[in-house]
């Protein structure tokens, strides 16, 4: 299986996650002429790997340009041009990048409004996009929501379907918050249906099931929903097990209540995050379902995440670095009593399928 | 010009008096914010703001008061905010070193040192982006300039040619630390004008003087379509952070207090007044309005209610 099939449903009116992004960004341009994009490369040859195509030929330089690196400058600039009625969306290849940023996104950011009592607002788009495989390493693969989410004033999005990335970006774009998405490189070459219908939009905050279940709940984000979506595919067919999933699209803020509903239905929680464990979104998650749903649990929540290391490089480093299906897979067992499943014949997703070389 | 003197120095004492009535106050612990005072500064902050346009937008450091007060003439939000009252700018959630007032064009100021220029060069941004011809100006002293945001921020402006004027306060010291100790480049006034960049240079403590060197440098930016450095001197009378002077601890001498007093830009401007013909009466009458407004917002503040605690979740985000 790849992941590109995940979300393929009727492919005449399917596309990529990357040319959804690319969609709602246009639209939005075209929409509302305060919105222009801007960071490091997003006008060059490869376009952020597609995401920025076309919107120089379209916008012009005014509103598509190109910065110096200068990340803590511009992402101020960023602040500055939204205070003063501008739409800015600020865009970053890589995640790792916005530590560069942090001085102004936690110091900022996240409190200008606060301080201000009310009489500011800051709509700024930040996009940063998690890179993966072909060793990435330690400096290009970071997620970092769970910092992010950490601090008030912000929102931080984390789209996993095209559809998603387009309706959470034409959400983002018209809030008039500073919102941070979260992309994850992988997901570029994900098919899904996405209406081309300029209003819509997915409401940040809410999470997405993105399969029914009854016998165990997982909450993922990001790329963990696709390897959570394979774990289920498995499960069901191998051992009868209903694995329901949601996916959270949002961090902060994140509406409970459909993982509340879904874990006092199945009684089991594996929340699957893209991100080390350790003071993390997962934790988050199972605090609140502790103190929510206590006595529904029927097995301690679990969490599954990056083992607690820089991100290595050699691929078989990474290969025991990430979690998978078969993590998820394992952890189902364990959780409910089951054999070993038999994974003979499943094939599971290989990066080198898709990237070879940098990326 | 002789009108023009007499409003500089209504800011001027507006500033000296407001912050000697803060320093008279602060003992009584009733201001809870940490207060760096600008005595010394008030001939910048009077001379640059007077000079701005009325549509002209600023941005400033936490020692924001003179800018503030000359930005907006105003003192009973001023100081409410100041005793943490809910009538205060921000409802008490700013205190002193993050007051702004986007009403009057101050749009921001901070407790980070240099983080409002890049904020500063987006606003200028906008406004070429939107064509409207308003500049911006953003104070910062010599600490701000060890920071990398500010090379940042002044190479991205030059870049793009935005419409800003670089307020560069030098009054030798961050915190405590001698620019001596901090700067390993003989002129910051050469490197700058290394940049696309024109720079304006004075070490005056004459409010007039001030006011038409940004004069001057608005005329150019307007022509030239290029951000302005202006390089200006002071010096802070009192301790970095607090109400007193600290020149008992031996990091900076005394002789250099006497040294800059002697031109106190607040005395020079009433002398120079005085020279134009106005009569000491007629000043002690000014004088003494400004003095009754300060005591009339300090007495409203004291008896304004408390920020009110439901008010502590609101305004985290735009709902």
């Amino acid at each position: 299986m790849s992941c590109a099939a995940t979300f393929t449903m009727n492919k005449k009116h399917t596309i990529t996650y990357r040319e959804a992004i690319n969609l709602a960004i246009a639209q939005e341009m075209r929409r509302d002429k305060n919105v222009f994009l801007y960071g490091l490369d997003v006008t060059d040859h490869k376009r952020i790997f597609g995401s920025t195509k076309g919107l120089l030929e379209e916008f012009g330089p005014k509103r598509c340009f190109a910065t110096p690196l200068s990340e803590d400058a511009m992402t101020g600039v960023g602040v500055g041009a939204a205070l003063t009625g501008l739409k800015p969306i600020f865009v970053h290849i890589r995640t790792d990048f916005l530590f560069l940023c942090l001085n102004q996104i936690a110091n900022v950011i996240s409190s200008y409004r606060y301080l201000s009592g009310g009489r500011v607002k800051i709509p700024l788009v930040i996009r940063a996009i998690m890179g993966r495989g072909w060793g990435q390493g330690a400096q290009h693969s970071k997620s970092i929501h769970a910092l992010l989410a950490h601090l008030p004033g912000i929102k931080v999005v984390m789209p996993t379907q095209p559809a998603d990335a387009k309706g959470l970006l034409v959400s983002a774009i018209r809030d008039a918050n500073p919102v941070i998405v979260l992309e994850h490189r992988w997901l570029y070459d994900t098919i899904g249906i996405v209406p081309e219908d300029e209003n819509f939009a997915i409401p940040i905050g809410e999470p997405h099931r993105l399969r029914q279940g009854k016998d165990l709940t997982i909450v993922a984000t990001s790329w963990m929903n696709i390897e959570a979506l394979q774990a289920a595919d498995i499960m069901q067919k191998k051992q009868g097990v209903s694995m329901e999933i949601i996916d959270s699209r949002s961090i902060s803020p994140l509406n409970y209540d459909l993982i509340y509903q879904s874990v006092r239905k199945t009684g089991h929680l594996i929340v699957t995050d893209y991100d080390w464990l350790y003071c993390g979104f997962a934790a988050e998650v199972v605090a609140r379902v502790t103190e929510k749903c206590f006595s529904e649990l029927k097995s301690p929540v679990s969490r599954i995440g990056f083992a607690p290391t820089p991100t290595p490089t050699a691929r078989s480093l990474e290969d025991a670095f990430y979690p998978n299906a078969i993590s998820i897979i394992k952890l189902v067992e364990q959780k409910l009593k089951l054999p070993k499943t038999n994974l003979s014949g499943e094939t599971f997703y290989s990066y080198e399928n898709k990237f070879k070389g940098p990326f | 010009m002789k009108d023009a003197n007499l409003e500089l120095y209504k800011k001027m004492y507006l500033i000296r008096a407001t912050e000697e009535k803060i320093r008279q106050c602060y003992p009584d612990n009733e201001i809870k914010t940490p207060v760096h005072l600008a005595m010394g500064e008030e001939a910048i902050a009077a001379g640059v703001c007077y000079a701005l346009g009325p549509t002209d937008q600023v941005f400033a450091t936490y020692r924001n008061h003179g800018v503030y007060l000359a930005m907006t003439n105003e003192t009973d939000r001023f100081f409410a905010e100041l005793y943490g009252k809910q009538t205060g700018l921000s409802k008490g959630k700013a205190g002193s070193m993050h007051i702004m007032s986007p009403d009057e064009n101050l749009l921001g100021t901070s407790a980070i040192v240099a983080s409002m220029i890049p904020v500063a060069v987006g606003a200028a941004l906008t406004n070429q982006y939107k064509n409207n011809k308003r500049s911006v100006a953003v104070f910062f002293g010599d600490g701000a300039v060890d920071e990398g945001v500010f090379w940042e921020s002044l190479n991205f402006a030059c870049l793009r040619q935005l419409p800003i004027i670089f307020v560069y306060e030098n009054n030798q010291y961050a915190i405590n630390s001698h620019v001596s100790t901090r700067h390993g480049y003989r002129s910051l006034a050469g490197i700058v004008s290394r940049f696309d960049c024109p720079v304006f240079q004075s070490d005056t403590t004459d409010a007039e003087a001030i006011y038409h060197l940004t004069k001057n440098a608005l005329r150019l930016q307007a022509r030239s379509a290029k951000p302005v450095f202006i390089h200006l001197q002071y010096y802070r009378y009192l301790e970095h952070v607090g109400v007193n002077y600290d020149f008992e601890f031996g990091h900076r001498d005394k002789k250099e207090y006497q040294k800059w007093w002697k031109i106190d830009p607040v005395g020079l401007q009433r002398k120079k007044l005085l020279r134009f013909g106005l009569k000491d009466k007629e000043l002690i009458k000014i004088e003494a309005g400004i003095l009754n407004r300060i005591e009339a917002s300090v007495r409203s503040a004291k008896q304004a209610p408390p920020a009110n605690p439901n008010e502590l979740r609101s305004d985290v985000y735009y709902e």
